[in-house]
């Protein structure tokens, strides 16, 4: 059975819904406080995804993700690189992302040493931002989107802009890493708030390394996993049963752990 | 290398904060700015070498982002001002407390001694004054809690930035017990139980005190003559914890007192009463668990888990910092859930805010001579809203529903009601959750934050009117990280693992309440103070016993578990200690330094307090009606009323406080399309059941000020109507009661509050609906001065918050507020009467007129039997699948309603006012607004008519028009066109209010 290993601790607190996602797409998922991997580091050998869910790790003291970074790079960066490299997954959702990013695991590590280039900072509205995107994926190499043309999800953060010199977008650009951008409708949100919700660069929600296998984006897939999360589905509902047809109980968002557990089979 | 210290600054190449920072400057009536940015600062205190400060430096700081700079400032070219704001010695810093620890993880054990302190450097370019510059400053910052440095641009130059500061908590006084001196004249006890215990004479000569024990004369009295019995005079650490204990706050003084004929007193004679009634009636359905005996109530929610409830509030704390006393009022309150049977873990969080206007902008004075002044309004405001977000949000607990609701009379004492919602299995290795016991022998653990001079005197001072003598020390800053942690470990695995028997929270009083109430379980309890945690060192004992210092909880652990639950808290990175050890002594033992500092009958702790004895004095009004001309323009009427800031848009709140966390929301706070604020949310907390929490809440203040009997059935009313709308059935439904009274020592004032408890018995009792838990706060007055230092009192209108919860049976059926598709059917439930007495459209036409003193008429009364047969129906249609929409009608009455619903679906209705079902109503803008209770307007597939129509048979109510086009379309009673308002326009109206906030 795949196995997914969902990280905590320290403030993390999407933990429980992210392993239940895993669960509900077919893998075996252990919620595993950061203390207890640091203690037994071989444990990450157990797994083929690891997952930094999201949450307020430190509170987002020092830059959101910044100290739980430093504790890992201090602690498990030769285990973690070891994973990355045996080609396994890695998921980062918000704070996981913020947390990889700074870790310098996004957008990729170069001879095992962290890259440090892309940075997600205090939204435009400098609040905290609770509300539901609309995106599209834009890589052909993501694993944890193949066979999705678009979705909503949820975001909520204070710090979620997506930051990054032009060289660096050029090459996410060039190398297909841009996994997903806002949009409104069918167009590009082109930075306009609420549709891209924090000012990020080119609408960016979510990168991948060069492989395709370490996925980050502030949207919460792990929130859209029931028919009941979305934001209408009380309409949908109402539109379902005036049509005579099926109300579904699952929702969009599991397709993305779902693709994570296939790619292993 | 001794220890300095250095200044680390760090610098974003573009910060969104400073935008904002920049527009609320402004907005506080500064003139513009032409640039502003700002620094993030580390002061860090640590023997490192330049390599060693920059390795630190490089922790600190995104290099993708940031600039650093060490020892040295790093100043924009231009600039005229720079502020810097940090915290006073002994205020949580929360970044600083994550830096230290980030330093300290990176470079081990040689750097065990290093500590940062975080502060925040502000850049101003414009023309301002130095006094100006200062009151920048104090705009950006709270000086009960934080230092406020200016400089010049020539003065930073040539101090080369600014100035190092560590702020140390740094205290000279040897830690003992001293003894009080109790023989001394009535006058003299009086001022020991308003002042508290004298400290020594200051250097000034003037005889300073230690803050209020608020105990009477007749208590003091009685403490008096227990020492007498004991031969001896009280320590001051003994008198201050039977202060704490006997608090208003922690026993509810006033509900426990006989009150006129009521021997019982409010709260077992009438709001206890209404549950065991309530429960009586029920029988094997009754669905409490537990009730009114521990931290929250909790009723059943499945065969496997219930769900506890708990409102409080923190009123005078946020008062004094709003950000402060909101983010531990959520915080503390989360801990009510952690600390209900063997832990609960929260799952949903509520608010619920009572302010003056924000454009109120008259400042009014603690102390004469424009002393001391209150915040205004807006910072209240905006510091509350920001304090239970950062709590909330950092807590990974979803907040889907809460309110605002304003009056000028909130101005002096603002109330922040904060709630939790928990979720606690059934059994807990085998025991029933609810319940726990500490035994004999178990150790006395306590877990989390240490203790500090922060929150001195919360309870105490709470039980006391706001004037100039509060104590700031009662003002503190939650870490919510902190408990995070702490409540990781407690509820997802040391309950489970069976290591505690007992468990409660530290809230007002701190040790000296948590300890003593479980000594009560087992009958004794030693504490070794010294071994209790402290921030820092020099504190006195009474102070580490009574400090209300957050994120702390207490627990009963078995001898054989103490090292397993130490090592797990170590592992889950919380600190955890032993301070002592319960038994069945009979007495509560306090050692201090190898001395016995406090020796207590526990019996007489819990149980010494006088019962008060109280009077009432009716304080009757009669009823006028107001006479009011109808409006020319009844559309503008309606637009005017969407804006209101009582009915108007709250959407950036909801869209500020996480509701999708813990991936259960299912009824959200903002509906439709068009994102209105619904009454009630609902949230579905366990993944693998389609099981439900509806939650909702109201108040109706205004109408206290004409009957507080129907004041408090309306909310009861509402809370119960507003559940029922999202799919929640009565037999399900259970309530809470806050209180928030005014001047609870006036005769008058307990009349009012003896018609409003009487209401909750009533209703409780008519519905079928239990309170499972409440909370009273009895003095919300302040009491102060205007600018021309003439004396004023502000009493909040006396204002009761229903809270209310229920289990939904299967969340798919739920119903939101929007209109789903044209040409559905537009419903109006219920009867509407002349009732507009103190209502929002009274209110404002009083405002129109200059005079919203004497609102006067006829308030709604509630008929029970009939809003039953209602909710009963209603809940029979849902179940069916028939109603596409429902709203509730409150505040603004049907006008609002259908606006609302209109706003929500992005559709316009026809309606037509004739066929509305009313009584004695014959003007439009009556029928419109009257806020008549148990009413709902539903919309309804055109298929669905005859099903509809059927489930509600025995009801009242009526088919009033359709869903369609872009414009609420109204036919008058006259059967003219009343109005015609695009959805547009009624759109900009109910959002334009608070949308810059």
């Amino acid at each position: 059975m795949v196995k997914a290993i969902v990280l905590t601790g320290y403030g993390v607190n999407c933990e429980e819904e992210t392993a239940f996602a895993f669960r509900k797409a077919g893998a075996e998922a252990e919620i595993l406080h950061i203390n207890d991997l640091i203690a037994s580091p071989n444990r990450l050998q157990e797994a083929q995804i690891l997952a930094f869910p999201g949450g307020f790790s430190y509170g987002d003291d020092t830059g959101s993700g910044n100290a739980l970074a430093n504790k890992i790079r201090n602690n498990l960066w030769e285990q973690l690189v070891d994973f990355i490299e045996a080609e396994k997954l890695v998921i980062g959702i918000c704070n996981g992302f913020q947390v990889i990013t700074n870790l310098g695991i996004l957008p990729g590590i170069e001879n095992r040493k962290p890259q440090r280039t892309v940075a997600l900072t205090h939204n435009n509205s400098a609040r905290y931002e609770c509300r539901w995107t609309s995106l599209k994926p834009f890589s052909k190499k993501c694993a944890f989107t193949k066979g999705i043309d678009s979705i909503r999800l949820p975001v909520a953060h204070a710090e979620g802009k997506f930051t990054a010199s032009p060289e660096i977008l050029k090459q996410l650009n060039e190398s297909g890493q841009v996994v997903f951008r806002y949009v409104k409708g069918e167009e590009l949100a082109k930075g306009e708030f609420p549709f891209n919700p924090n000012g990020s660069a080119e609408d960016i929600a979510g990168i991948c390394d060069k492989s395709g296998r370490i996925l980050g984006m502030m949207p919460h897939p792990e929130r859209n996993i029931f028919f009941t999360q979305q934001p209408d589905w009380n309409l949908q509902r109402e539109r379902l049963r005036r049509a005579g047809k099926e109300i579904p109980e699952e929702s969009a968002g599991l397709k993305i752990f779902r693709n994570a557990v296939e790619y292993f089979r | 290398m001794g220890v300095s210290l250095t200044r680390l600054e760090v610098s974003f190449q573009n910060d969104a904060r400073a935008q904002i920072t920049k527009k609320s400057i402004e907005k506080g009536g500064f003139k513009a700015i032409e640039a502003l940015s700002l620094n993030d600062v580390y002061t860090i205190s640590s023997d490192f070498s330049q390599e060693q400060l920059h390795q630190a430096a490089q922790l600190l700081h995104n290099p993708v982002t940031q600039t650093f700079s060490i020892g040295k400032p790093l100043a924009p070219k231009e600039f005229d001002w720079a502020i810097e704001i940090g915290f006073l010695p002994g205020v949580t810093d929360n970044v600083g407390k994550t830096a230290s620890e980030t330093i300290r993880g990176f470079f081990g054990e040689q750097a065990k001694d290093a500590r940062a302190f975080n502060s925040t450097l502000f850049f101003l370019k414009g023309n301002f004054s130095q006094e100006e510059a200062q009151s920048i400053g104090e705009h950006l910052a709270n000086p009960l809690i934080q230092r406020i440095h200016v400089k010049s641009r020539e003065a930073f130059l040539k101090d080369n930035g600014m100035n190092v500061v560590a702020p140390f908590v740094k205290l000279h006084e040897e830690p003992k017990a001293d003894t009080v001196n109790l023989d001394i004249s009535d006058d003299e006890l009086v001022k020991l139980g308003k002042h508290g215990v004298p400290d020594k004479v200051g250097a000034d000569g003037k005889e300073s005190r230690r803050g209020p024990l608020a105990l009477d004369l007749p208590s003091l009295k009685v403490i008096k003559e227990y020492f007498a019995k004991e031969g001896r005079n009280p320590t001051d650490i003994e008198l201050e914890s039977i202060a704490q204990t006997w608090s208003e706050h922690c026993k509810h003084t006033i509900f426990a007192a006989e009150l006129d004929d009521l021997k019982k007193g409010l709260f077992k004679g009438l709001i206890r009463a209404a549950t065991e009634a309530v429960r009586g009636q029920k029988g094997p359905k009754d669905n409490c668990i537990s009730v009114f005996v521990d931290n929250s109530g909790a009723v059943s929610f499945d065969e496997n888990f219930m769900m506890s409830d708990k409102v409080e509030t923190h009123n005078s704390p946020s008062a004094l910092d709003p950000f402060g006393g909101a983010i531990t009022g959520i915080v503390g309150v989360n801990r009510d859930t952690m600390g209900f049977g063997m832990a609960a873990k929260p799952i949903i969080n509520r608010y619920g805010y009572c302010f003056a206007s924000p454009n109120d902008v008259k400042l009014l004075y603690r102390a004469k001579g424009k002393g001391n002044p209150i915040l205004p309004p807006e910072r209240v405001l905006s510091g509350v809203v920001d304090g239970v977000q950062v709590g909330g949000n950092c807590s990974g607990i979803p907040t889907p529903v809460g309110f605002m609701y304003f009056d000028e009379r909130y101005k002096g004492k603002p109330l922040v009601f904060v709630g939790t919602l928990g979720l606690m299995p059934r059994q807990v290795n085998g025991k029933p959750g609810h319940e726990k016991k500490a035994n004999a022998g178990d150790a006395i653990v306590v877990a989390g934050n240490r203790a500090g001079l922060d929150g001195i005197h919360g309870a105490t001072f709470s039980s006391e009117a706001l004037s100039s003598g509060s104590p700031a020390t009662a003002v503190q800053i939650g870490d919510p990280i902190t408990q995070k942690k702490m409540s990781d470990a407690l509820v997802k695995e040391a309950r489970d693992q069976g290591l505690y028997s007992s468990i409660t929270d530290n809230g007002a009083g701190g040790l000296s309440c948590s300890v003593a109430e479980m000594a009560k379980e087992c009958g004794g309890c030693t504490v070794d103070l010294d071994k209790v945690p402290t921030k820092y060192a020099g504190i006195s004992p009474w102070q580490v016993w009574i400090s209300e210092s957050q994120e702390r909880m207490t627990m009963a652990i078995p001898k054989e578990n103490v090292s397993k639950f130490i090592d797990l808290m170590e592992r889950r990175g919380v600190e955890a200690m032993v301070i002592g050890e319960f038994n069945d002594s009979g007495r509560c033992v306090v050692n201090s330094n190898g001395k016995k500092v406090l020796d207590l009958d526990l019996d007489f702790l819990h149980n010494g307090l006088p019962k008060k004895v109280l009077q009432s004095k009716p304080m009757r009004k009669g009823v006028k009606e107001m006479g009011f001309t109808e409006p020319g323009d009844f559309g503008k009427a309606l637009l005017d009323m969407m804006a209101r800031l009582n009915i108007c848009s709250k959407e950036f709140v909801s869209a500020q406080y996480d509701h999708e966390v813990q991936g259960s929301s299912v009824i959200k706070p903002l509906q439709g399309k068009g994102r209105v604020n619904g009454d009630a949310a609902v949230v579905k907390p366990v993944f693998e059941s389609n099981k439900g929490i509806a939650i909702s809440h109201a108040l109706y203040p205004g109408y206290g000020d004409i009957d507080t009997y129907w004041m408090a059935a309306c909310a009861i009313d509402s809370a119960i109507k507003n559940l029922v709308a999202v799919g929640a059935k009565l037999e399900d439904i259970a309530l809470l009661d806050n209180f928030c009274w005014c001047s609870s020592d006036e005769p008058e004032r307990l009349w009012q509050l003896k018609k409003a408890a009487q209401a909750c018995f009533d209703f409780a009792v008519s519905f079928g609906t239990p309170f499972i838990s409440g909370k009273d706060s009895m003095f919300n007055d302040f009491k102060g001065f205007d600018e021309k230092s003439r004396p004023l009192k502000i009493s909040v209108p006396p204002t009761l918050l229903i809270s209310s919860l229920s289990l939904v049976k299967d969340v798919r059926k739920s119903v939101s507020i929007d209109p789903k598709f044209e040409g559905d059917l537009v419903y109006v439930l219920g009867l509407t009467k002349a009732e507009l007495g103190a209502s929002e459209y009274y209110r404002m036409r009083a405002e129109a007129a200059g005079d919203n003193k004497a609102i006067d008429g006829v308030v709604p009364h509630v008929n029970a039997d009939k809003a039953k047969k209602l909710y009963t129906s209603l809940s029979g249609a849902i179940e069916h699948g028939i109603i596409a929409s429902l709203q509730p009608v409150g505040l603004g009455g049907l006008g609002v309603a259908l606006a609302k619903k209109c706003i929500a679906g992005q559709f316009g209705m026809k309606v037509d006012l004739r066929k509305v079902p009313s009584i004695g109503i014959d003007r439009n803008d009556s029928l419109f607004f009257s806020e008549s209770q148990s009413r709902l307007v539903a919309t309804v597939a055109p298929e669905n008519k005859i099903a509809f129509e059927y489930a509600l048979k025995d009801c009242e109510f009526a088919r009033i028009g359709v869903v369609g086009g872009n414009f609420l379309e109204i036919t008058g009673l006259d059967g003219g066109k009343a109005a015609n308002l695009a959805v547009k326009g009624l759109e900009e109206a109910y959002k334009k209010t608070l949308r810059d906030y």
